[in-house]
């Protein structure tokens, strides 16, 4: 290996900048998954009796199943009788009812994050739902929202306020038959997110949840639904940071999207829980199902996600493309450093007819990290004139990493027209060499090579977002000089 | 202001400088000359600080500045500059972007506060204009489906911008045709002032009918084997190289 191999790739060690715990009593079931435990957490969320129901099938349905082994990730098998399945932050007045009765402390460890909750959510016009381990601590504009008949909560209030929108919503998109990690959700899930945007409105402003793993030993699994009626708008902004933890943490999410005639839903990721350290010790395990459904004709939902966290991330934020003329999207960067491996990707499902989808994949890989798109794009025999068109790129940083494509394609009608392009390319010393004789030191010059890679799916990001990602992604590939 | 002496470099064991010596004052052209594989490309890299070269023997100093324990940047900061022969592309970043943190690193590095983004294109449209760049060449991916042209231009245009101390040419005239040399000739001389210093380095007496040098150093097998004014080019022109390889290798 040349010198200036390993100068590349010395800039690409980084240390976490997150990685601190706050020191916040928790309340929390006792570590392992059986019925009792289920019927805990529903107890403890007061849920109505068809939800708790629903977690118990689906108990019964993942007993039953097999941890997925097709991804292209290498993993110690997951004890998850060893996992914490329900964890809230103790606070004496059952939680806080505005941002100044949430505890300083919370609110410290968002402002490190960077978080803009409080003055500087004000400012940036973002209402933030900020997710402390399992339990909603902070909400802000819902009144404005409620004035344009936004529903913007978390998932258990949702529960208790719009328990009939739950019952006509929850596990259409994504049953809890679908998958391994999708069934555990289904049946342990703790909080999360629920928007509903009626008929004809375009929300005022984006929505934006910060989750965080605090805890110990707790896994979190998020469970998301985002409703969109006729004609409807939203853009929701999901970001994550978590602290530095030696215990790998397992993170399975369910995010279920809804676009009825002519709705538009923006789904917006930056994904940065904790990596692992060098060696590959620690770090969240991001088991993930994210699926849209347009139901409606000439609905569009739109995935756009930055994946620079966890120590193995395995998601398809997918759309099911229902409606006729209905749209989707899916841009995507994710960034593998260190030991970090990543398999994810999309699937575009076309039944209606006239549909189509647009996939964008950047691939990042640095140090020894592992990074695979994975992608299906399946075309109904109905979906007459479905199109597809995909753009697969992968950047390689260094001599140890790897980059993987599998796109998988089916297409059962003669009519449609799905194209597929891909490249991969290595950030080269003469890149390297060029931008130091112009005086920019070599890991601005890394940075600004992996920004530009990155263009086409950074311009899809909501501005402030953008930035963040840029930024995110600078500190991803920090390291010492030389 | 420049000065080398007794360099010896190579790349894995393979020697490819043998003892370089050369002095260059401020406000003066040089230009090397010499057959394919004398060492003439390698010469302009060692002087950039590119890694990857042995430097085994021999001084280099830029101002009084010992300039091989510096970095390629540091060097740059100093101003230093290559035009190289094969410029990259780096996709997604447009030409003003990187040329701007280009700019602004070296004003940092010299305790120069960084210009904004409203000064910074007032000043590169003007220097745009010089080498009658066409106006989406600014907003382009960094050489990205430039043509070889272009992309010389380019660097021509990035010197103008930097305004560096020190310039090094690197075959700057390859694959120009005659009308794209004369701008970027006339580039080249623009920048040129009693202050600085430039090093052309060409296969072609062509370039020099427009870029005017004050000396011409033959390099041949790792070593400056002649030394004239500017006519010596054009009796290269007309002789070839072998008399003055036969004449040095009878002085050795």
């Amino acid at each position: 290996m040349s010198e200036a191999t390993e100068t590349i790739e010395g800039f690409v060690k980084s240390d976490y900048k997150y990685g601190f715990v706050t020191d916040i009593e928790t309340d929390s079931a006792p570590p392992g998954l059986s019925e009792d435990i289920i019927r805990f957490i529903s107890e403890k969320k007061e849920e109505p009796e068809f939800l708790l129901q629903w977690r118990l099938k689906a108990y019964e349905y993942w007993k039953k199943m097999e941890c997925p082994g097709w991804p292209m990730v290498q993993y110690p098998p997951v004890d998850f009788q060893e996992i914490i399945y329900y964890a809230a932050p103790k606070d004496p007045s059952e939680g806080p009812k505005s941002l100044d009765e949430v505890d300083p402390k919370l609110l410290e460890t968002y402002d490190k994050l960077g978080v803009p909750l409080h003055e500087r959510a004000r400012l940036a016009g973002v209402a933030v739902d900020a997710v402390f381990d399992s339990v909603s601590v902070g909400t802000t504009y819902q009144e404005t929202l409620a004035e344009h008949g936004v529903i913007f909560c978390s998932f258990s209030e949702a529960v208790q306020s719009h328990p009939d929108l739950i019952q006509q919503y929850l596990g259409t998109v994504v049953p809890y038959t679908d998958n391994f990690y999708a069934a555990l959700n289904s049946a342990v899930f703790s909080d999360g997110s629920f928007v509903y945007i009626p008929k004809g409105v375009r929300c005022p402003m984006e929505l934006s949840t910060y989750f965080r793993i605090n805890a110990a030993k707790s896994g979190q699994f998020e469970r998301t639904l985002i409703v969109a009626e006729d004609s409807a708008y939203v853009s929701y902004l999901e970001g994550c940071t978590a602290p530095m933890r030696d215990e790998n943490q397992l993170h399975a999410a369910v995010v279920e999207l809804v676009a009825l005639d002519q709705a538009e839903i923006k789904y917006s990721t930056v994904q940065n829980w904790y990596p692992g350290d060098e060696e590959g010790r620690g770090g969240i395990y991001n088991f993930v199902t994210k699926r849209g459904l347009c139901r409606g004709r000439r609905s569009k939902i739109s995935w756009t996600q930055v994946e620079t966290g966890s120590a193995i991330t395995w998601k398809y934020p997918s759309c099911v493309l229902q409606g006729d003329e209905s749209v989707g999207e899916f841009y995507s960067v994710a960034l593998t450093n260190n030991r970090q491996q990543a398999d994810t990707g999309t699937k575009m499902i076309h039944s209606g007819k006239n549909t189509r989808s647009t996939i964008i994949s950047k691939g990042i890989s640095a140090g020894r990290g592992q990074n695979s798109y994975r992608g299906l794009v399946q075309i109904r025999k109905n979906a007459a004139n479905a199109r597809n068109f995909s753009q697969c790129d992968s950047l390689l940083i260094g001599d140890q990493c790897g980059a993987h494509t599998f796109p998988y394609v089916e297409v059962k009608n003669t009519s449609s027209k799905v194209e597929h392009e891909a490249t991969t390319s290595k950030i080269g010393e003469d890149q390297i060499f060029y931008c130091n004789q112009r005086g920019i030191e070599t890991q601005d010059a890394v940075n600004m090579i992996v920004n530009g890679f990155c263009k086409e799916v950074f311009r899809e990001l909501p501005m402030e977002f953008a930035m963040e990602a840029q930024k995110l992604l600078d500190v991803s590939l920090e390291g010492s000089v030389g | 202001m420049f000065k080398i002496e007794n360099l010896h470099a190579g790349v894995e064991g393979r020697e490819i400088l043998k003892g370089v010596n050369l002095e260059i004052n401020a406000g003066e052209v040089h230009a090397i000359m010499g057959p394919n594989g004398s060492g003439k490309s390698t010469l302009g890299h060692i002087i950039a600080g590119r890694e990857g070269y042995d430097v085994s023997q021999g001084a280099m100093e830029f101002k009084g500045k010992d300039l091989l324990d510096l970095g390629p940047e540091e060097r740059a900061h100093l101003g230093i500059f290559l035009a190289f022969q094969y410029p990259v592309e780096i996709p997604g970043v447009n030409t003003t972007y990187f040329l701007k943190s280009a700019v602004n690193e070296v004003r940092k590095a010299r305790g120069l506060p960084e210009l904004d983004a409203v000064e910074f294109l007032k000043y590169i449209k003007e220097k745009a204009a010089l080498l009658q760049l066409p106006g989406d060449f600014l907003k382009r991916a960094l050489n990205v489906g430039f043509s070889g042209g272009e992309k010389k231009r380019n660097e021509i245009f990035q010197m103008a911008v930097l305004e560096p101390c020190f310039a090094v040419l690197d075959e700057t005239d390859s694959g120009l045709d005659i009308d794209a040399l004369k701008v970027v000739s006339n580039g080249v001389n623009q920048v040129k002032s009693p202050d600085r210093a430039q090093l052309v380095i060409t296969h072609y007496q062509r370039l020099l009918d427009y870029i005017v040098p004050d000396f011409v150093h033959v390099l041949y097998d790792g070593r400056i084997i002649r030394s004239g004014g500017k006519e010596l080019a054009l009796e290269l022109e007309e002789r070839g190289y072998d008399w003055v390889i036969e004449s040095a290798s009878v002085e050795a």
